[in-house]
């Protein structure tokens, strides 16, 4: 075991891609799957190499073969599949070798971070006792060494008790530290590879800045080469080196970081790089970005290394002006259709299970026409409020009223609910398992007509057709069952069934948070031209901060059953006051590694002045 | 912990108190006197009948029988059958030869039915798998009479590999064959869950993460995949060592086994009350606490369970 991990050792000096001796290099690489007795290529001829200390960043949506082809390093694809071409690990050829000699390498050379944390991990083994599995089986040490390696891999992820983690089961932990439990097994063995299968899509967007943190921290002082594979230009932009962007299973292109973002020659990756929504570039308006990095520097009175000082209040001014002239053009409002007044919202009691208090002291309003974001990460409470609205939950204490009615003192499934959910649609977040797989499409959005008794016979086929006109929907698509639909138009076939009564709030709990970039932005386009056209007002539940720049007029922030910040999307993006929401505008990612750069200081500077 | 294991402790006394009652009240209601029908075509006289009925309690009403009964049992006092032998001595005969039948028939549907279930759920859709699934659904098609009699019939008497009857002296040897046939039928259902269950764990998320990670592949196999598949299959174990317990009756007739099946049999056919409900009580006991243990196995099995809030 060598020992070229040390938890406190300098910071590595700038480093240089170039420098570091090739570790993996591959050539033609081809994978097929065998479908219905046809090969089915999932990845065609890739040619990449990766160096020690480098990073390289394999892009590309689901179907694009960046998975699968990597997996094929390692052999560890099903056993429908067939694999060519050359992957040499220092030189070293893998494919072909026989399955001893892979053995060998997995674990040891070549590490494997997986996507879900959850599930990743073997739920019945402690987290230690998994690590000194794989220490073990490529070191001759005793238990108590390889105790103490666990130990030491566990503290080297910054885990804050690393004698606790050691004796947690997964299930204990939570997810961003369960990666990190996922992350200090693959470095046990100081693999001279790492391959990081979308490390952070499963986490929060502030736990995912602190594990690219980890992770840039670990490059800079393992001199591991990293094969990250992702869909997010976020995070490809704060880690990658260098950059190749996969489409149906070719690389498209390549190049270093800075190349590909600035100057992207493939049409592909253009599109790709538009449909990305990031923070501050939406809005009702659709106007100028808003410059969230130089709101928060105003904001906490930071001063970057990475800016100019005069150029960065020059920016700061330009927000503060923008804001203001936000302010002025204010519109005025009517009767709030959706308006929380002190409310707490409880899970009830379930046999021994004590009632659980998601939701403390929300005051909220929402008036007609208005988009509200509700911004929070898991466990926040969001969802819950999403549904104490639509009266799926009980309200313990204080007043929610929708569309005029009080409804916290509505008895469960009373007439009183039943009239006021008349006036709510709602969308839900998996547009797979929220419609019935066995009702045409057809049906499922007539239903909540029939069952009101708005229409009826043919009156109700016309509506029907004019809602899947609305969400662009062809007609003939009716007929269809929910399986032979595609993510995005299934989730357009829950819009056009939330909007059948025509309702005044509509609910929309992360309806696009299951869907592929390029998909996301073409529903979420949609879902904002129904909005102005329509006029329904909104409660927008998300973890994603640049979905609600995009569409909501005002952001509520969430914190742990609590709002801690609500304003206009203005005052939330260009003056943000609550520290936690300031942090979680810091950890949004931004597709462009310079820009990124400056909001990684700045993050830095905000932990660091932390309060919690 | 312990206080979850007394909580499922004290629920036994409704339970036990629920089905001695269900059971005494069926005996009670069963047609025909059950003093005449020993005596059979020769009935004895009027006042034999009455003293025989007062010894028995039998000529008081429901509740009162059942009362008495209650009493019995919790002061150590079966009483005697109608043929005046000790319950209590005749229990403590039938039931070590019954525990022993249930307990090796469960090995061997374990054993078993883990073993090549694992092994057609690794090699799903291939020949071994598809001879295993249409063998067991065979055994499970064909009654545990017609099962019986023919083993007995060819490797009892025609090859000679067991002994085909066990009598008087029961011993593990000479009740393998019975236990066997016994297990049969559960052996099917232990191998097709475990089947299910393993194709499930096999392409897992960890699992690839242990293949990741290097390890072979017989050490994936058993410690990643075998001990995450073992749930369902442990809470059938315990659900069916009930029906090994005390639904062995036609295999211990065919074998000639002097176990609970072949006394609960005859005891039902004399209407004989206290006996019944004796056997039957000791049953529930042994059936609530196999679940109870199935339970925590559970908790050990997948840390995710836990019995304290």
């Amino acid at each position: 075991m060598t020992d070229n991990i040390t938890p406190n050792q300098d910071p590595a000096p700038a480093h240089d891609p170039a420098k570091g001796a090739v570790v993996l290099e591959v050539r033609d690489l081809s994978v097929d799957f065998g479908v219905d007795k046809k090969w089915v290529p999932a990845a065609i001829g890739l040619n990449y190499e990766v160096r020690a200390g480098e990073v390289l960043a394999i892009v590309g949506e689901s179907g694009s073969g960046k998975s699968a082809s990597s997996m094929a390093l390692l052999g560890l694809l099903p056993s429908n599949s067939r694999v060519s071409g050359s992957v040499r690990l220092s030189g070293k050829e893998l494919l072909g070798a026989n399955a001893a000699n892979i053995r060998e390498v997995r674990g040891k050379d070549v590490a494997v971070i997986f996507q879900e944390p959850m599930t990743a991990l073997n739920p019945v083994y402690t987290v230690g006792a998994q690590i000194v599995e794989t220490v073990r089986l490529h070191n001759e040490v005793s238990p108590a060494q390889a105790k103490e390696r666990a130990l030491r891999m566990l503290e080297l992820v910054e885990l804050p008790d690393p004698e606790k983690a050691f004796r947690s089961y997964p299930h204990q932990l939570s997810g961003g530290q369960r990666q990190r439990a996922m992350i200090a097994q693959s470095l046990s063995c100081d693999p001279k590879l790492l391959i990081a299968d979308e490390p952070t899509t499963a986490l929060d967007v502030t736990v995912q800045a602190e594990i690219l943190d980890l992770m840039r921290n670990l490059r800079n002082k393992l001199d591991s080469a990293i094969v990250l594979i992702t869909h997010d230009m976020g995070v490809v932009a704060d880690l990658a080196d260098r950059i190749a962007v996969m489409r149906q299973g070719l690389i498209v292109e390549t190049g270093t970081a800075e190349q590909v973002f600035r100057n992207p020659r493939h049409e592909y990756t253009q599109a790709l790089l538009a449909a990305v929504p990031h923070l501050g570039q939406g809005g009702a308006e659709a106007g100028e970005e808003v410059d969230v990095t130089a709101a928060l520097a105003a904001a906490t009175h930071a001063e970057l290394e990475s800016v100019d000082p005069e150029e960065l209040v020059r920016r700061e001014r330009e927000n503060a002006a923008a804001l203001a002239a936000a302010a002025a053009a204010e519109r005025p409002q009517g009767e709030p259709v959706l308006e929380l007044t002190d409310v707490a919202i409880e899970y009830p009691k379930q046999g021994r299970v004590p009632a659980f208090r998601a939701v403390e002291g929300a005051n909220l309003m929402i008036y007609p026409g208005q988009v509200v974001g509700l911004v929070g990460e898991s466990g926040s409470g969001k969802t819950t409020i999403g549904r104490a609205a639509v009266g799926l939950l009980p309200v313990a204490a204080g007043t929610m009223r929708v569309v005029g009615q009080d409804i916290s003192a509505a008895k469960k499934n009373g007439k009183q609910l039943h009239q006021v959910r008349r006036h709510i649609g709602m969308v839900f977040q998996d547009p797979s398992s929220s419609l019935n797989p066995r009702l045409p499409i057809g049906e499922s959005i007539g239903e909540p007509m029939f069952l009101a008794g708005e229409a009826k016979g043919s009156g109700l086929q016309k509506r029907i057709e004019a809602l899947l006109d609305q969400v662009e929907l062809p007609r003939s698509y009716r007929n269809r069952y929910p399986h032979e639909l595609s993510g995005g138009q299934k989730q357009r076939v829950g819009i056009a069934r939330a909007l059948s009564l025509k309702p005044k709030l509509m609910v929309a709990d992360e309806p696009t948070s299951a869907l592929d970039v390029s998909v996301q932005a073409k529903v979420l386009e949609l879902f904002q031209n129904l909005q102005k056209d329509l006029g329904f007002a909104c409660l927008f539940v998300t973890h994603d901060l640049a979905v609600v720049d995009v569409l909501a007029d005002r952001i509520c922030v969430m914190q742990r059953g609590r709002i801690v910040e609500q304003g206009t999307r203005d005052q939330i993006l260009r003056n943000p006051q609550v520290p936690y929401t300031q942090r979680l505008l810091a950890a949004v990612p931004l597709p462009d590694p310079e820009k990124q750069r400056e909001r990684r200081e700045l993050r830095a500077q905000l932990l660091a002045s932390g309060v919690e | 912990m312990i206080q979850y294991i007394l909580r499922r402790l004290l629920q036994i006394i409704p339970v036990f108190i629920g089905t001695t009652l269900l059971v005494y009240f069926m005996v009670f209601a069963l047609p025909g006197d059950p003093i005449r029908a020993l005596f059979g075509d020769r009935p004895p006289s009027e006042a034999v009948i009455a003293q025989l009925r007062q010894q028995y309690n039998l000529d008081q009403p429901f509740w009162v029988q059942y009362g008495l009964f209650l009493k019995n049992l919790f002061t150590f006092n079966l009483g005697v059958d109608f043929t005046g032998q000790p319950i209590a001595a005749s229990l403590g005969r039938i039931f070590p030869v019954t525990v022993m039948l249930a307990v090796e028939a469960l090995i061997i549907q374990t054993v078993f039915g883990v073993t090549f279930g694992l092994i057609a759920g690794l090699r799903k859709g291939k020949i071994f798998d598809a001879t295993v699934l249409v063998a067991s659904l065979v055994v499970i098609a064909i009654p545990t009479f017609v099962l019986g009699f023919v083993l007995q019939l060819l490797i009892g008497v025609q090859l000679g590999w067991a002994k085909p009857t066990v009598g008087a002296n029961a011993d593990w040897g000479n009740l393998i064959l019975p236990a066997t046939v016994l297990g049969l039928v559960s052996f099917a259902y232990v191998l097709r869950l475990t089947r299910a269950s393993v194709i499930e764990n096999m392409n897992a998320d960890y699992v690839r993460t242990a293949t990741a990670k290097g390890l072979s592949r017989p050490r994936v196999v058993v410690t990643h995949i075998l001990r995450n598949s073992m749930i369902p299959v442990i809470t059938y174990l315990g659900a069916s060592l009930g029906g090994l317990m005390g639904g062995a009756i036609v295999t211990e007739s065919i074998f000639n086994v002097p176990g609970v099946g072949q006394k609960l049999f005859q005891a039902v056919i004399r209407s004989e009350g206290p006996t019944v409900v004796a056997i039957v009580s000791v049953l529930v006991l042994v059936f609530v606490i196999a679940n109870l243990l199935v339970d925590l196995l559970y908790a050990w099995l997948d840390p995710r369970i836990r019995y304290e809030n």
